[in-house]
């Protein structure tokens, strides 16, 4: 008697309008964006066909401007998934950048005891330690909302103040090497303690990292019951406790895991770049995971495209302050711009859902 | 202003390839009440949202004494006088009763003179038979508060049209006869049409003066009330004479081994005050204990706590072992529920049927081997669920709030009762659905009870709870405040107890 015509494969999908909905909105508000941006340049004077131009060129017109663009890949594709794993489970946590630089300064002095070892188990404690301090600074956020009632978006962006706040002293005080005079930093690591190069590829190692743990991500949300029992936390707190699951713990482990995601964000660009935890750090990384993960829709695999989208866009910066003399923040203007027309596209994707149902 | 007459003209709704409503008519005669009938998901809460512009029907149109109207928003349907309690809850939990009311209207002033509008809200209620308290927040209200509230607020708006959906199935009988009672006067007295939507005959029969009855998104009856006897009803609405509903199967004699074992138990309501006080309580195998009382009572706090919703102090245990409603304590020791308020308390909206289908049993063989999900019999248990319930559907993908209001029921009571139940909590099982899931639900778990389970069944029914049920138990202020088994039952003593009175 049930009227179910045509059964179709499981996992949720969305109705097949609101799927290209999903698609089209991000790529939409990417060309709104992206005029708005024209518009802004054309204001400032410069031609707007070059300069798109040349965010092409310097993002990806040549294998150096592609190294470029992976290696600031490798970090945002894991502040990105810091973003949307928590967001599984009904989170909206932005405080990446401060779980970022405290997993890069754990991943730059965890090493410094140990001289001449064998490179591999220091590479793996390195990114371990800023994981663990990343893990351990996004689930303060975790327990401050579940046995508080914090919110947890504020929560972890003020996190983030006092995060990069600790940063700044200990790289300052303690920590610091006494032979960086004009930049504080902490003592550099073992030269061949750093990440090496991917061969044929010119890129470090820390981009495999963060491929592989975004399919990882991808696979554990979608075909695992770890994922199942996430969504269902995020879906109703109330239901998951009536069905048995351990709510807090799911919310905390979730936090937990995204906070490593940026830790070890944070471990790379010291083990791989950096060689050294310093102010170099703090170049907003962990901000822009936020915007990668909307524009990705939460999703891991749309994560690494997004991530090279704006690596790409961040990479061009230099060119063109070198070629049209644009200030370095012009990008930073194209990405907010991006960000506020995903969010208002989202606003609208609502309206739409709503009226469709109609 | 004279209550407008409206009507409904061959309104067809499709969803996708579902039609919804197929070319229906309906005309609600000034000052009348006209009921609506039909089985779940029969199209009779989509044919009311296209009346308050909540649903735009595909084709079809609105008449308000004679003229054309096409309503495109609710905003409209407010413009025209038209207003609904919906089957779910509407009012804002953290608001005042007061302040929801003030804040509904559709055109809010910019600036609120609240001692005016609190002047115009009392005298709104002051002519009301049942008492609403105003300046306490929703969140701390009964189910019983709310859905009069709910109604406190369409008449608030002035409504010339009220359109009730299940209004009654979170109240008890007499919270029904009270508030079904006013509107039929307000009508009797010329200030009001209304449309009532019920699965229950004897509130038609006593507040409608018209009915219509919906198969299969199609009407295919209507008439004066008077004029046709519930036989009459009920074949028009699954479209076959019906057979005389077939006794509950004979009941056997409960056993003597105590399945569930609560002591002293004590859980803090939403407010942080005690709901429920040091209530202790057995229930054996093949056994149904009733808990009879007046909603708001305690019993939705007891059941949460129970399910490991709500933090409680005191013991409970199921077959000896102590229950604290892990997920493993659950599946080893069988216990299984039917909250009330499914869509809210049971299911998770952004997850398809088929996957609120499995949340009792997707990490366990065969929905999941070691961590991999297998979405494949995941599909294959819910398609297989659905038609042994007979769960009406869009599809297996579909998201729950697709899903008419007893076919929700439906799919939780398919989750849940197909489990190895050794102890089923169910608070109200039948609200909302029609008379033939009605009985079918009372079959499945005399079915169940007879073969083991012990059943603690919370209703305000009382007539639902004494057919069903080996004892009763009646529970006030938190308390149990009266017990006695089913054949020594009188609904008069144990009514007294429900009012709070301990008799002499
Ligand atoms: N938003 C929606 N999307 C798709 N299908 C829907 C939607 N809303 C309702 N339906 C379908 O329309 C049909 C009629 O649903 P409706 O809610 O009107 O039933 P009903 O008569 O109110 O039933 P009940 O007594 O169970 O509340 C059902 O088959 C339902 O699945
Ligand atoms: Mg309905």
């Amino acid at each position: 008697m049930s009227s179910i015509s045509g059964i179709e494969p499981v996992p949720s999908k969305p109705l097949g309008t609101a799927a290209q909905l999903s698609v089209a909105l991000p790529v939409l508000a990417v060309l709104l964006a992206s005029a708005i941006f024209a518009a802004f340049v054309a204001l400032s004077g410069q031609n707007p066909a070059t300069v798109f131009g040349l965010i092409v060129q310097g993002g990806f017109g040549s294998s150096f401007a592609w190294q470029d663009t992976l290696s600031r890949a490798a970090p945002l594709v894991l502040v990105g998934l810091a973003v949307a794993i928590p967001a599984q489970a009904g989170l909206v946590i932005i405080g990446g950048e401060g779980a970022l630089v405290l997993g890069g300064l754990a991943g730059a002095v965890v090493t410094l005891p140990f001289a001449g070892v064998h490179a591999l188990p220091m590479q793996l404690l390195m990114l371990l330690a800023g994981a663990l301090i990343g893990g351990l600074w996004f689930g303060l956020a975790g327990v401050l909302r579940q046995y508080r009632g914090v919110n947890e978006t504020i929560s972890s962006l003020l996190l983030s103040y006092i995060g990069i706040a600790v940063f700044h002293h200990l790289t300052e005080g303690m920590l610091r090497d006494p032979a960086s005079l004009d930049k504080p930093s902490t003592h550099p690591i073992d030269p061949s303690y750093m990440l090496p190069t991917l061969p044929g590829v010119g890129v470090h190692a820390g981009l495999a990292v963060s491929l592989l743990l975004a399919i990882a991500a991808h696979v554990v949300l979608r075909y695992t019951r770890w994922g199942f029992a996430l969504r269902v936390v995020g879906g109703s707190a109330r239901v998951a406790r009536m069905i048995g699951l351990a709510v807090n713990r799911w919310i905390l482990g979730a936090s937990v895991v995204a906070g490593g995601m940026a830790g070890i964000a944070g471990a790379i660009e010291v083990a791989a770049v950096q060689g050294t935890a310093n102010s170099s750090l703090i170049v907003g990384y962990g901000y822009s995971g936020i915007l990668v993960a909307f524009l990705a829709r939460h999703q891991p695999l749309a994560i690494v495209a997004v991530a090279l989208l704006i690596g790409g866009m961040q990479a061009s910066a230099s060119l063109l302050q070198r070629r049209l003399g644009l200030p370095d923040a012009t990008m930073l203007v194209f990405q907010g711009l991006i960000f506020v027309c995903v969010l208002v596209a989202d606003a609208i994707a609502q309206q739409l859902r709503e009226t469709t149902r109609r | 202003m004279s209550v407008p007459q409206v009507e409904l003209k061959n309104m067809t709704k499709r969803f996708g390839a579902n039609l919804a409503l197929n070319n229906v008519s309906l005309l609600i005669r000034s000052g009348t009440v006209h009921a609506l009938l039909g089985e779940n998901g029969a199209g009779k809460s989509t044919l009311v949202k296209c009346l308050v512009g909540f649903y735009h029907p595909d084709e079809g149109h609105i008449q308000v004494d004679g003229r054309e109207h096409r309503l495109n928003s609710p905003r409209d349907a407010d413009a025209l006088g038209i207003g609904m309690v919906y089957q779910h809850f509407t009012l804002v939990p953290s608001m005042t009763v007061a302040q929801n009311l003030v804040v509904s209207g559709a055109r809010l002033p910019a600036y609120i003179n609240w001692q005016s509008e609190l002047r115009r809200l009392a005298q709104v209620t002051r002519k009301l038979p049942f008492h609403v308290p105003l300046d306490v927040r929703v969140s701390q209200l009964s189910a019983g508060e709310k859905q009069k509230a709910e109604i406190v607020k369409q008449l608030y708006l002035g409504r010339k049209l009220l359109i009730l959906d299940e209004p009654t199935s979170v109240l008890t009988p007499a919270e029904a006869d009270e508030v079904l009672g006013h509107v039929r006067s307000l009508t009797r007295a010329g200030e009001l049409s209304a449309i009532l939507i019920s699965h229950k005959f004897h509130e038609v029969r006593r507040f409608a003066d018209d009915v219509t009855v919906l198969r299969r998104g199609a009407s295919v009856r209507t008439g004066p009330v008077a004029d046709l006897t519930d036989d009459a009803l009920a074949e028009a609405m699954i479209g076959e004479p019906v057979s005389k509903m077939v006794q509950h199967a004979p009941k056997s004699p409960p056993k003597s081994d105590i399945i569930l074992s609560v002591r002293d138990l004590c859980v803090n309501g939403d407010n942080g005050l005690p709901a429920v006080k040091d209530l202790s309580l057995e229930v054996r195998a093949a056994e149904v204990v009733g808990i009879a009382g007046v909603s708001g009572n305690g019993q939705l706090e007891f059941v949460e706590a129970m399910m490991g919703q709500r933090d409680r102090s005191g013991t409970m245990t199921v077959s000896g072992s102590p229950f604290n409603g892990t997920r493993r304590e659950i599946a080893r020791l069988g216990v299984y529920g039917l909250p009330q308020e499914p869509l809210k308390n049971a299911c998770i909206d952004r997850m398809s049927l088929a996957e609120n289908l499995a949340l009792r049993n997707f990490d366990r063989v065969p929905l999941c081997r070691g961590i991999a999900m297998n979405y494949g019999a995941l599909a294959e248990q819910a398609e297989r669920l659905v038609a042994q319930f007979r769960v009406k559907a869009p599809g297996l993908n579909a998201s729950m709030s697709a899903l008419s209001g007893g076919n929700v029921q439906r799919a939780v009571l398919a989750r849940e009762l197909t489990q190895d139940v050794r102890l089923l909590v169910a608070s109200n099982p039948t609200f909302g659905l029609d008379f033939v899931a009605c009985e079918e639900t009372y079959r499945r778990i005399v079915e169940a009870r007879n073969r083991g389970t012990a059943v603690l069944l919370i209703s305000e029914d009382l007539d639902e709870l004494l057919g069903l049920v080996d004892r009763v138990l009646v529970m006030s202020a938190g308390r149990i405040v009266y017990e006695v088994s089913a054949d020594g039952a009188d609904k008069r003593v144990i009514g007294k107890y429900m009012a709070g009175m301990k008799a002499a």
